[in-house]
C-alpha cells in the first residue's frame, strides 16, 4: 500500500487519482502511524516551505518519517514542496527553516534571468543526467509541468539526477537510496508524469 | 526551454458549459463534463473552469462538482469563482484543483491574496481580473463584470503581484466572447508593470489573435473558449501554428 502523507497542504486529489489511475493501492492519511504499514510513501505539496515544515511537526510526522524512510528504507517520492522539504534547510516563508535533511541541500529563491519571470510555471524539459529507473521508458528532454518559484540547491552533485533549463539551471530531480525527490508534477504531466509513477510504484 | 501554454477556460453554471458575450447573453455550450474529457484526451497544456454564478448568489465554490470535474482531468487545473475566504484555496485544493483563481474578493480585503499565497505558495494563486475600457482608462470590474471598481488595471496588477498573486488571468471584457482579438493595449499596459506571468482572455478568435497577445502584448499565456467551442479551431493546431512563428510550445 503506498501511503500520501496528508499534511494539510497538497492537491490531495489529483494526487490519489493519479496514482490510482497507475494501479496503486493509495491511502490518502493524516495519520502517522500509517506510514509503518506502506510499501511507499509519496509526500505531495502545494505550498510554502515553512509552513510545511509547520504542518510536518505539528502533525507528528517527523519522526515516523525517519524512521520509515531513512531507517526502513522505504521507496519515497517527493513532490514538489515535498521533494524541497527533502533538503536541510529552506529560505521560503517567514525565516530559514530546518528542513527534513534527507538529502543535502539547501531551498532558495529561484533568480529569474532576462525576459523570465516567477513563478516558473508551465511545461519545460526535463534533462537527465543520471540514469535512474524513475526515467525507465521517457525520453530525454521530455516537458513535465512545474509550478514553483524556489528551487534544490544539492550539496552533493550526484545526487542531482536530471536538470531543467530556467534560471541558468534547476535540479528538478534528485536521488540518493530509496527517496526521489521531483520539482515537477507528475500528476499533472499526462503520460510521461503517468509513466513517472509508474517507475516509482514498480522500485 | 518553458513552453508558452495555450488554456482553454470553461465557464459553467449548474453543471452546464456557457459562454457569453462581454460577460452577458450566456448561451450553454454542453454538458460540462464530457468537455473536460476531450481537453484531457487531447492533452491541453492546462485547463481554467470558472463557476459564474457563485459570487452572485453570494456562496462559496461548489466543491463536490469541482472533485466530479478534477476526475476527469489529468491536467493542471485551475478552479474560480466564489472564493473568498483563505479556507475556500484549501478546500478547492484537496478536491482536486491545483491552482485557484480568486477575483472579487480580492477588492473587498486584499489579504486573501496575501494569506492565500503564505499558506499555499503563490504559485497557486492566480487572480484572475476582468476589465473594461472606459475613455482611455483600463477599469476593473467585479462580480462578473455586473460591479465597477475605482481601480485602474495597471494599479490594481501592481497591488496583486505585491500581495502575493502569482499569475494574472487579465480578461478584456469589451472583447470577451467577440472573436475580433485580444486587446494588445491591455496586455502590453499590464505586462510592461508586473513580472509575474500574465494570461491573457477575451477576444481570441484565430491562432493569429494568439500570436498577437504573445508577440505585441507580452503574454506569456493564452486562454480562449469561444474559439474552441464553436469553430473547428483546436489547441494542438494553434500550437502548430505559433510554432511555426518562433513560438515555444509543446508539440
Amino acid at each position: 500500500m503506498i501511503v500520501v502523507v496528508d499534511y494539510g497542504m497538497s492537491n490531495l486529489g489529483s494526487m490519489m487519482r493519479s496514482l490510482e489511475e497507475c494501479g496503486a493501492e493509495v491511502c490518502v492519511s493524516d495519520d502517522p502511524s500509517m506510514l509503518a504499514k506502506s510499501s511507499k510513501i509519496v509526500l505531495p505539496g502545494v505550498g510554502s516551505f515553512f509552513e510545511g515544515m509547520q504542518c510536518l511537526k505539528s502533525g507528528g510526522w517527523i519522526e515516523p518519517l525517519k524512521t520509515e524512510v531513512i531507517s526502513n528504507e522505504i521507496p519515497t517520492l517527493g513532490i514538489c514542496l515535498g521533494m524541497q522539504m527533502l533538503a536541510d534547510i529552506g529560505y521560503e516563508g517567514k525565516e530559514k527553516t530546518e528542513g527534513l535533511g534527507f538529502i543535502s541541500g539547501e531551498v532558495h529563491k529561484l533568480v529569474p534571468q532576462p525576459g523570465e519571470c516567477l513563478p516558473h510555471v508551465g511545461w519545460n524539459e526535463v534533462h537527465q543526467q543520471a540514469e535512474h529507473n524513475i526515467f525507465k521508458g521517457i525520453e530525454d528532454k521530455k516537458d513535465f509541468y512545474f509550478v514553483h518559484s524556489y528551487h534544490f540547491q544539492a550539496q552533493d552533485s550526484d545526487d542531482v539526477i536530471a536538470t531543467t533549463p530556467y534560471c541558468n539551471k534547476i535540479s528538478t530531480v534528485v536521488a540518493k537510496s530509496n527517496i526521489v525527490g521531483v520539482q515537477f508534477h507528475p500528476e499533472k504531466s499526462q503520460l510521461s508524469g503517468f509513466q513517472l509513477l509508474k517507475n516509482f510504484l514498480e522500485i | 526551454m518553458l513552453k508558452t501554454r495555450i488554456i482553454p477556460t470553461l465557464l459553467w453554471k449548474n453543471y452546464t458549459l456557457v459562454k457569453g458575450k462581454k460577460f452577458d447573453s450566456w448561451r450553454r455550450v454542453s454538458t460540462i463534463i464530457p468537455a473536460i474529457k476531450v481537453y484531457n484526451t487531447r492533452q491541453v497544456d492546462e485547463l481554467i473552469i470558472v463557476d459564474i454564478m457563485a459570487t452572485l448568489e453570494n456562496r462559496e465554490p461548489d466543491y463536490v462538482t469541482v472533485n466530479d470535474f478534477s476526475k476527469e482531468c489529468f491536467m493542471p487545473l485551475t478552479v474560480g469563482g466564489g472564493v473568498s475566504k483563505v479556507d475556500h484555496v484549501k478546500k478547492l485544493l484537496r478536491a482536486g484543483a491545483d491552482k485557484v483563481t480568486i477575483n472579487s474578493s480580492a477588492f473587498e480585503d486584499i489579504n486573501i491574496i496575501s494569506e492565500s499565497a503564505d499558506k499555499f505558495g503563490r504559485q497557486c494563486i492566480v487572480a484572475s481580473v476582468d476589465v473594461k475600457k472606459i475613455n482611455d482608462d483600463y477599469i476593473c470590474f467585479k462580480s462578473s463584470g455586473t460591479v465597477q471598481t475605482e481601480w485602474k488595471v495597471q494599479d490594481w496588477a501592481k497591488k496583486l503581484e505585491e500581495n502575493g498573486a502569482g499569475e494574472l488571468l487579465l480578461t478584456s471584457i469589451d472583447r470577451d466572447g467577440t472573436m475580433e482579438g485580444y486587446d494588445t493595449d491591455l496586455l502590453k499596459r499590464v505586462t510592461s508593470v508586473v513580472n509575474i506571468p500574465v494570461i491573457a482572455q477575451g477576444g481570441c478568435g484565430n491562432y493569429e489573435h494568439m500570436f498577437e497577445a504573445l508577440d505585441t502584448g507580452k503574454a506569456h499565456a493564452v486562454s480562449a473558449a469561444s474559439i474552441f467551442h464553436f469553430t473547428e479551431q483546436t489547441p494542438l493546431e494553434a500550437k502548430k501554428y505559433l510554432k511555426n512563428k518562433d513560438i515555444n510550445v509543446r508539440l
